[in-house]
């Protein structure tokens, strides 16, 4: 510890602290611009100089280190006549051009110059002009504003871990750019927009469409993976005009994904649904919502009591709210409906947690394993956040190592890979399972045969690094949950996690699913290939569905689908009810560390779209069942979550299952869910579909010998075939990707593509 | 052109053979004997740096730090890699010496590098070459591989235990690389822009790793005092400033060129050994230490000796050497107007001040050169430069604004004359 004085406050600090640490610690603020906590010092903008004593010249405060008896004057007439300069240094360029920058009212330029800066300037030369830059769909730049703080360029390459801004040029013509004739391709790249301190770099979506001062901030949780970022939502005359991060250093830290950042896009949406419709005669018919809720009531009523109760199942989004799920549980159990299904892109029936699945610690706990060894993931898609932190951690000594159907960057140091075909993931685990139990001599479950599998010396390395230290982590992404023999490898997980003394955790892709799992929503069937008499749906679309989702609603007998667009469910369902997004209704989501989040409505429900909660609250009431008086969001919360919640979060394999190595051939599909289609949100927000990842969702990617032998080039296009239905699309080459494996993501662009043989000709 | 009056770097050079340059010929007149003398009688590091410091020694490249004091801080029990490194990213206008050493005398500079490497315990030196010289690079690296070839450089040199690899590096022409910290970030193969200091390169250099950076002049000095010892080459030049120096003499004068001469020599006998002001003009002015050491009038120049004491008490630097010499014809302002431009132009454009500051300086002294200057901007010019200097994270800033200060003090008239007529007070321009 060391002592200092600044502004005659004496305190102490810890050694290798800065003055600007130290400041900040009590509060005494420093003016500045290019440091940022998370980011590295840079001590270029020179806004921070104070006065140390004995110190001839002003020293930057955010660079200086503290030493034992230090005396610090921030606001001396030496540390302010510094400042002064400086700042007077960062107005000569600088358009004064406040009235028509999106940065104004909030710019910290503009905050700094009321403080720090002169009512009129000695400067009356000519002022720097400098060319704009495209950046892609998201970011706006105003690059004659840039004062050089380099803070975007140390994000892209400290943060997003790929330093795709750059300073080229040389003093006066120094500018920011990205790569030539490239753009700023990163999943968290809109963070920049809130790092840049002056309006050089703005939101592109957000652009001249309000002012800072006419925003209400309202405090919700992002809905469109496991983390649940914290957000300031803001809005204006009822509307969401931009989504900004809320500071949670647990979970989201002061970052936002893009995908959070960006999708409100859809919120505004021409295709919301805004009032209740039923068919009627092959024809859409506007309904109140009672004439609406009472058709459902009688329909589901009527084929319960023709069909039974197993007739009629429920699917819904992993992003609807645990109000929602309860309460469409609870109804829905009123009529002895058990067939509820919120793990929509589940490959595999027999997957079965003991309680809900969830990442078996804190986000917190997770960054600070010694290793950490991640099965079947892409995770700067799946978690954008989680791998920004993870890059952080592995920084700081964490030993991350992969057991993936790809070799996609990570953007951070890897200690061990094992890539194989997506048909051998289970293969790929059981070879390191076999080597972790040969070293520490430990048994393997007589469920699991290891005979036939082969230790490869990349499947030993990855077992001998998550056998040793003390701190480990074993995590499943989407790709292993997803995986038709998903329940295969949870199981060889298990015991790999067993036998190296490591936590196993799963990484959930919704925002609800570990309370969607709690709610109960989770069956053992495949409800979409059994036929249902009668579906009802909630925020769930077909693109968030297996193949066969279309026809089978189209031969159900009825169909009600709770959505908030009304561009899709028109062509299959009989009655389309105009439920809230999250924006619009309040809510639980229990984040990936089993972490519920409540949130608040923050704008009013569009025309006649009412909360989810609401509605079904209504609806119970209307089936005449008991208990359906809530007043209350947290009324419904408090029935779900009434008490130890780490009760209710187990990842253990429910039931055993045999695991065996199985040889595979032939060419075989590695389908994901890509960054920008992961719901209905997203795959509606008009700036996220312009971007480079939107772009690759309709791609079929393989690497250069597989493309070869089918005759395919990169740029070229190709059809592919499966499960009966075919479609065509671009080609590029990946080359990260096992012989014979082609990547056909899943989504809008392949949504007519089923499972099983796979077959590509050129196109 | 290099002139030997009395020294050590281009001691017993003759300029005439066109292979003076070469292995033979330097080993011919002494070279080398330096580093067999240390690795045949067993003088310990201890005993090197000590008489470094015995010497005098202050830093060629312009900031005159002591060479022992720099090489004791290096922690020489430092486990793991050390990296030696030599700057010949010689840019500041009106210096060529280091220039000339690698042309005309390489092995003094590797012999100097290898006996540092010794000293310090490191193993792997890098040369920073200027981007602008092409032949001297080629010179460089033909010399080494004579070094590598003779056994001087590589492992077990001479037989002992005691490995050193030279490498020459190209740079691209940037003055700012010649900034220590930029040079290193440069030779990392990034852009080069100084660091923040601290940590200072002794600690954290090349890759992270503990550095010592000395001037090309600085490294060719040392085979001299380690053959002859440190007292010797002391007394060559005067007390706290031992040694002899290379003077870059350009401008106004007969005879051009590099002047080794010892320190404390009376500038007129230097003027004189350059055969006087050209044409018989009249001395102006001298900038005795390269572009950013403020001018000094020339009643005040021909009253100093050439050491670093001198020149600093006369207010300015002797820097590294680079003595640019005005006469009556010189147009003080259009001098200034070409100084700003250039450290306008090299401003790494990391820091605000120097970015802003230095375009701001050059713009407004242009603008007095071309007779559209006002009264208030002699006083704006000052207090601009007030602004930039000591507020930067290198030395960049310093360097613009004393030009500024140094002509200001001792020309303020011809400026005031330029702004009150339009024109200049001197006689065609």
């Amino acid at each position: 510890m060391l002592e200092i004085e600044i502004d005659g406050k004496k305190l102490t600090v810890p050694t290798g602290s800065t003055v600007m640490d130290a400041a900040n610690s009590i509060g005494v603020h420093i003016p500045h611009f290019c440091y940022h906590k998370k980011l590295s010092i840079a001590a270029n903008c020179r806004m921070c100089l104070v006065q140390v004593e004995k110190a001839p010249k002003p020293l930057p405060a955010c660079a200086t280190p503290v030493t034992d008896g230090m005396k610090v004057y921030t606001h001396s007439d030496m540390a302010v006549k510094a400042q002064k300069g400086v700042m007077e240094f960062l107005l000569i360029n600088h358009p004064l051009d406040c009235p028509i920058c999106d940065q104004g009212g909030e710019c910290q330029l503009q905050d700094l110059a009321v403080g720090y800066g002169q009512s009129g300037s000695r400067y009356e030369e000519e002022k720097r002009v400098v060319a704009n830059k495209n950046l892609g769909p998201l970011i706006s730049t105003d690059m004659t504003r840039c004062i050089h703080c380099s803070r975007c360029v140390r994000f892209t390459e400290e943060i997003a871990g790929y330093q795709e801004l750059g300073m080229p040029g040389r003093g006066e013509h120094t500018e920011v750019m990205s790569f030539i004739g490239k753009t700023v391709n990163s999943e968290i790249s809109g963070n920049v927009i809130d790092l840049c301190p002056v309006g050089a770099l703005t939101s592109k979506p957000f652009r001249y469409s309000a002012r800072t001062w006419e925003l209400s901030r309202r405090k919700s949780v992002g809905a469109h993976d496991g983390l649940g970022a914290n957000l300031v939502v803001q809005v204006k005359n009822n509307q969401v005009m931009r989504v900004l991060p809320l500071e949670n250093e647990a979970i989201n830290e002061c970052w936002l994904s893009d995908r959070d950042r960006f999708s409100y896009e859809a919120l505004n949406s021409a295709a919301r649904l805004t009032q209740p419709m039923v068919k009627d005669g092959g024809q859409w018919k506007v309904v109140g919502w009672q004439e609406a809720l009472e058709l459902v009531a009688t329909k589901l009523k009527g084929i319960t009591a023709s069909h039974g109760a197993d007739s009629v199942a429920a699917i819904a989004s992993p992003n609807s709210t645990l109000e929602e799920l309860y309460l469409l549980r609870k109804s829905l159990a009123g009529l002895d409906i058990r067939n509820l299904e919120a793990r929509t892109r589940l490959g595999d029936v027999r997957f079965e947690t003991k309680a809900a699945g969830w990442l078996g610690q804190s986000i917190v706990d997770l960054a600070a394993s010694e290793s950490l060894l991640l099965i079947g993931s892409t995770l700067r898609k799946e978690q954008p956040l989680l791998a920004q932190r993870l890059r952080q951690s592995v920084k700081k000594g964490l030993k991350l190592a992969l057991i993936n159907p790809h070799d996609d960057e990570l953007l951070c140091a890897v200690a061990g890979k094992l890539v194989v075909r997506p048909d051998q993931l289970v293969e790929g685990v059981l070879a390191v399972l076999k080597a972790a139990a040969d070293i520490t001599g430990k048994a393997v479950p007589a469920d699991i045969d290891l005979a036939g599998v082969e230790v490869s010396t990349e499947a030993r390395a990855l077992a001998e690094l998550i056998v040793a230290g003390e701190k480990k982590s074993l995590v499943l992404g989407n790709i292993a949950l997803q995986h038709e023999r998903a329940a295969e490898l949870h199981a060889a997980a298990a015991a790999l996690a067993e036998i190296a003394g490591a936590t196993l955790g799963l990484l959930r892709d919704g925002a609800n699913s570990v309370g969607a799992d709690i709610v109960g929503f989770a069956t053992n069937k495949d409800l979409i290939t059994a036929n249902k008499k009668a579906y009802v749906l909630l925020h769930s679309e077909l693109a968030d569905l297996k193949q066969g989702a279309k026809a089978a609603f189209e031969g159900a007998e009825f169909v009600v689908a709770m959505t908030s667009f009304a561009d899709e469910a028109r062509d299959y369902a009989d009655v389309l009810l105009p439920v809230s997004p999250f924006s619009e209704t309040s809510g639980t989501f229990v984040n990936m560390e089993g972490k519920p989040q409540s949130f608040n409505g923050v704008v009013r429900p569009l025309g006649e779209t009412r909360p989810a909660w609401k509605v079904l609250r209504v609806l119970g009431n209307i089936l005449g069942l008991n208990g359906f008086d809530y007043d209350s969001s947290e009324a419904v919360r408090g029935d779900v979550l009434n008490g130890d919640i780490a009760k209710v979060l187990d990842n253990t394999p429910a039931k055993a299952v045999a695991v065996k190595a199985q040889a595979t051939a032939g060419l075989v599909r590695l389908a994901e869910v890509p960054l920008y289609e992961t719901d209905a949100l997203v795959r509606r927000a008009p700036s996220l579909q312009a971007t480079v990842d939107a772009e690759s969702a309709a791609q079929l990617r393989a690497n250069a010998a597989t493309l070869a032998s089918f005759g395919l080039v990169a740029g070229g296009n190709a059809c592919v075939q499966q499960g009966g239905a075919s479609v065509t699309l671009a080609v590029a080459e990946d080359a990260g990707l096992p012989d014979q494996v082609v990547r056909v993501p899943f989504g809008r662009a392949t949504l007519a593509l089923g499972s099983g043989a796979i077959e590509v000709i050129k196109a | 052109m290099t002139v030997y009056v009395k020294g050590v770097v281009f001691e017993g050079v003759d300029f005439d053979d066109p292979k003076h340059w070469g292995i033979e010929a330097y080993m011919a007149r002494g070279g080398y004997t330096a580093l067999k003398k240390i690795l045949s009688t067993g003088m310990t590091q201890d005993e090197i740096i000590a008489e470094m410091k015995t010497s005098g020694l202050r830093g060629r490249g312009g900031a005159g730090f002591p060479t022992g004091l720099k090489w004791s801080f290096m922690p020489r029990s430092f486990p793991g890699q050390k990296y030696l490194v030599c700057n010949t990213d010689e840019g500041e206008p009106g210096t060529f010496k280091d220039l000339d050493i690698i042309v005309d005398n390489p092995h003094a500079l590797i012999e100097g590098m290898i006996i540092g490497g010794f000293a310090m315990g490191i193993t792997v030196g890098y040369n920073y070459i200027h981007g602008e010289v092409f032949e001297a690079y080629e010179r460089f690296e033909a010399a080494l591989e004579e070094a590598r070839a003779a056994g001087f450089l590589g492992d077990n040199i001479l037989g002992t235990s005691f490995c050193f690899q030279l490498h020459g590096h190209h740079g691209y022409g940037a003055y700012i690389c010649g900034e220590e910290t930029a040079l290193l970030e440069s030779l990392e193969g990034k852009k080069g822009q100084p660091r923040f200091k601290p940590p200072f390169p002794a600690s954290f250099g090349l890759y992270g790793k503990p550095t010592t950076i000395n001037n090309t002049e600085t490294f060719a000095s040392v085979p001299y005092i380690i053959r002859e010892g440190g007292q010797k080459f002391l007394e060559l030049g005067k007390p706290n400033n031992g040694g002899t120096k290379l003077f870059s003499v350009s401008g106004h004068v007969n005879r051009p060129g590099n002047y080794e001469i010892p320190l404390g020599t009376p500038f007129s006998e230097l003027l004189e050994m350059c055969g006087g002001m050209r044409d018989g003009k009249k001395l102006k002015a001298v900038i005795p230490g390269g572009s950013s050491a403020p001018v000094l009038p020339a009643d005040i120049m021909m009253q100093c000796t050439m050491d670093y004491d001198s020149i600093s008490k006369a207010g300015s630097m002797l820097g590294s050497g680079a003595v640019i010499v005005m006469d009556e014809t010189t147009c003080m302002v259009k001098a200034l107007e070409r100084l700003s431009y250039f450290y306008f132009e090299e401003s790494c454009g990391q820091c605000t001040p120097c970015r802003e500051g230095t375009g701001w300086l050059y713009r407004v002294v242009h603008r007095i050169e071309q007779g559209l200057g006002r009264p208030e901007d002699l006083d704006l010019l000052l207090s601009v430069g007030g602004n930039i200097a000591g507020r930067t994270i290198c030395a960049l800033g310093d360097a613009a604004v004393m030009p500024v200060q140094g002509m200001l003090k001792h020309f303020r008239s011809e400026f005031e004359h330029h702004i009150e007529h339009k024109q200049c007070l001197v006689p065609g321009f």
